[in-house]
């Protein structure tokens, strides 16, 4: 379901709730996340496919959290705050669940930083840092992945992809084109333009850059970048969404 | 009964290599082999990859010359694009392909070589490598450490690192030269150039003491290739291929750059994974030549700045006149080149158009084939690639530097072993010249591993007193 937009004119009845991020005594609204709780009081929680401005998917699992009383990990970005909940963040636990994660990205596909276009402006590489996720325990699948080359502006290439479906969600949600998808299940999973056309042959696509913007990685790029040179700016999509209401 | 002695692994070289030399009876060498063990596989994992990141993707190849990867692949990739590129862009790449050029000679003369020549080629092992060198002569031990760090420097402020810059791009550079950085560059250059002068003074009185090994270091006629500004000056980002023969007299000249493959073919043996490329109209193997900073100083008219100039005349009375053919001189050659790089960097940087800020033509791939050619510290690197229409590679082939002198590597350490390595008498210092020899030619073998087409295959069944039983062999569809 979208977080957003909010409605301007939504009735303001939302009870607030007590609870404790980290130890910390925390007041919220009862309709935000653990996530949005946390930005707001300064608490850091690592995410990967969550941007603001683009519905809440969960996928990713990087953002995972303990919540006292539950036995399982919970997704701190489509979470809801409720009373006296007990949340920690940062525990060893879920450090070694997060690097084990990216150690998982980095050994599914092939993403190698030093040749990369977004070498330096990656999500996916501050994670690595962010989480000190200096070498990989299990071994490289190194499958080979394609690379769709066939748009006149821009590329994807699977080898970088995460399959975060930021490109889904800002296709379908803000350019209302709903282009990008996903194929496949599992390890076979990968994102495709249409109905698994060339992107260059895509007749739903309007070429509008929204996907290469959002995308966390080299996976979706302009073409004619060099190592290094791709970096990218969302900074536009909550003005976007808060342009657009509820149209 | 015949003997194999195995130098395994050549020591203060780039990469890994091993020599074999195989003795008769009387225990005199009759074969000596040069063996490249590694294989890297550039050109096959290349392929599929857009061609924009090429550059950056085999500048990986090495981290003691990325620099003339990025130099020769940001060449082909202009190629590919259609362009020539801003004036600026090319005299940026320039100063930072000399910059390349005086760090790379300083590690090989400083820091790989010199302990041979200073301390002597039959000194304690133990002793001989830089840090006996400190203690023998520290003065020169700082000069080949200040020297390599001048080049580093300017290479970092130009590209933002030291080893593997991301500044060169298909169509120029990405980011203009600041006055503040011109600034810096020019102080630390008069410091470089009395250093290169310094120390080519201490060589010239150095060198008498080897005569031997001036006469048996891979001294032999073979053919030189470079490139050739139009004029005929020396040098190293651009111009066109010159060969000139063992006497001096041109084979080939003003040869345009794309049209190499009118001039090298490239063989295969079963004992290395490094290519044989060769003259081609002279045929395999006849058709032998050196590159180098050796071939470059034979093959250019002049170098065009007054102390390198001067240091070229004297280079050329070496042999009279003639080129000079022996391979020892190959660090001669490299001193020169040094001093070249130092005043050339002057005078680029003296030059106002460098701060110019239009430093990068913009297009996309308007042509399905590239090449690229520089000359990297070693010689001349050669960049060649394919791509589709959609801009990813197809094909691609690197001819390395050190992969020219290959046959000339392997025809001088069996010049060397044939005269200095006595089988019924073996010392150390014997077989130190025949890896001496090799270091004279400042092989880079992670550069220069590279398959060609399928690669021959011996396999050899011995018996337990190393007689050869059985052996199978499979050619390579490519040797000639």
């Amino acid at each position: 379901m979208p977080r957003y937009p909010a409605p301007p004119n939504a009735p303001a009845k939302v009870r607030v709730v007590t609870l404790r991020i980290d130890g910390q005594d925390i007041g919220a609204r009862e309709d935000e996340s653990v996530l949005d709780v946390a930005a707001e009081h300064d608490i850091r929680i690592p995410t990967l496919c969550y941007l603001d401005g683009l519905s809440t998917w969960g996928g990713c699992r990087m953002c995972m959290v303990e919540i006292a009383g539950s036995p399982k990990l919970l997704p701190a970005c489509s979470t809801q705050v409720a009373e006296g909940m007990e949340i920690t963040t940062n525990s060893d636990k879920l450090k070694n669940y997060r690097r084990m994660i990216l150690e998982l990205l980095f050994a599914e596909r092939n993403h190698v930083c030093s040749v990369c276009v977004s070498n330096g402006h990656c999500d996916l590489q501050d994670l690595a840092v962010e989480c000190g996720m200096d070498f990989v325990r299990v071994p490289y699948r190194n499958a080979p992945y394609e690379i769709d080359s066939s748009h006149d502006l821009f590329r994807v290439d699977h080898n970088r992809c995460v399959l975060c479906t930021r490109c889904v969600r800002v296709c379908d949600e803000i350019e209302g084109a709903h282009t990008w998808d996903i194929m496949g299940r599992g390890v076979e999973c990968q994102v495709i333009t249409d109905l698994n056309t060339p992107w260059g042959e895509s007749d739903s696509c309007t070429g509008c850059g929204k996907c290469v913007q959002v995308c966390p990685t080299g996976a979706l790029v302009k073409k004619g970048t060099a190592a290094g040179e791709m970096e990218k700016r969302d900074d536009f999509l909550p003005y976007l969404t808060q342009m657009r209401g509820n149209r | 009964m015949s003997k194999t002695i195995t130098i395994n692994p050549v020591s203060r070289i780039e990469g890994h290599a091993h020599i074999t030399l195989h003795l008769n009876d009387a225990g005199k060498v009759d074969n000596a082999q040069f063996h490249l063990t590694q294989f890297r596989g550039f050109e096959k994992f290349c392929e599929g990859r857009p061609f924009p990141e090429m550059p950056a993707l085999t500048a990986r190849t090495c981290g003691i010359c990325p620099v003339s990867h990025l130099v020769a692949s940001s060449k082909a990739c202009d190629h590919l694009l259609s362009v020539t590129i801003p004036p600026t862009a090319a005299k940026l790449r320039r100063l930072m392909n000399l910059a390349q050029l005086a760090q790379s000679h300083a590690l090989s003369f400083f820091h790989l070589s010199s302990a041979d020549l200073l301390l002597g080629m039959d000194s304690d092992p133990k002793q001989r490598n830089v840090f006996g060198l400190l203690a023998v002569d520290p003065q020169m031990a700082r000069d080949g450490i200040r020297l390599r760090q001048i080049g580093q420097t300017i290479i970092e402020m130009l590209g933002g690192k030291k080893i593997h810059p991301g500044w060169m791009v298909p169509g120029g550079v990405n980011e203009p030269l600041t006055e503040e950085k011109r600034q810096d560059m020019l102080a630390m250059l008069p410091e470089g150039l009395e250093i290169a002068q310094r120390t080519l003074k201490s060589f010239k009185k150095v060198i008498a003491k080897f005569p031997e090994e001036i006469k048996y270091f891979g001294n032999f006629p073979t053919m030189y290739l470079s490139l050739i500004g139009s004029d005929g000056s020396l040098e190293h980002y651009d111009g066109y291929f010159r060969i000139k023969d063992s006497n001096g007299a041109m084979v080939e000249d003003m040869v345009p750059l794309t049209d190499y493959e009118r001039v090298i073919g490239e063989a295969v043996e079963p004992y290395s994974y490094m290519k044989f490329p060769y003259y081609l109209p002279a045929g395999y193997p006849e058709g032998i030549y050196r590159v180098g900073p050796l071939a470059r100083l034979n093959n250019c008219d002049f170098c065009g700045s007054p102390v390198a100039d001067a240091a070229l005349d004297e280079f050329r009375q070496l042999q009279r006149g003639e080129p000079v053919s022996s391979s020892f001189h190959f660090h001669y050659a490299r001193l020169v080149e040094i001093i070249f790089s130092m005043e050339r960097m002057q005078e680029l940087l003296e030059d106002p158009e460098i701060l110019a800020t239009r430093v990068r033509a913009r297009a996309r791939g308007n042509r399905n084939e590239g090449i690229g050619v520089a000359e990297a510290p070693r010689g001349t690197l050669i960049h060649h690639y394919k791509i589709d229409d959609d801009g990813l590679m197809t094909w691609a082939n690197l001819i390395i530097a050190t992969g020219h002198n290959n046959l000339a590597m392997n025809h001088g350490i069996k010049q060397a072993a044939e005269y200095f390595v006595d089988g019924k008498n073996l010392q150390e210092g014997m077989l130190n010249r025949v890896e001496a020899v090799i270091r004279c030619y400042d092989p880079c073998l992670s550069c220069a591993s590279h398959a060609f087409g399928q690669m021959p295959l011996k396999i050899e069944l011995l018996d337990a007193s190393g007689i050869v039983v059985d052996e199978l062999v499979r050619d390579s569809p490519h040797s000639p």
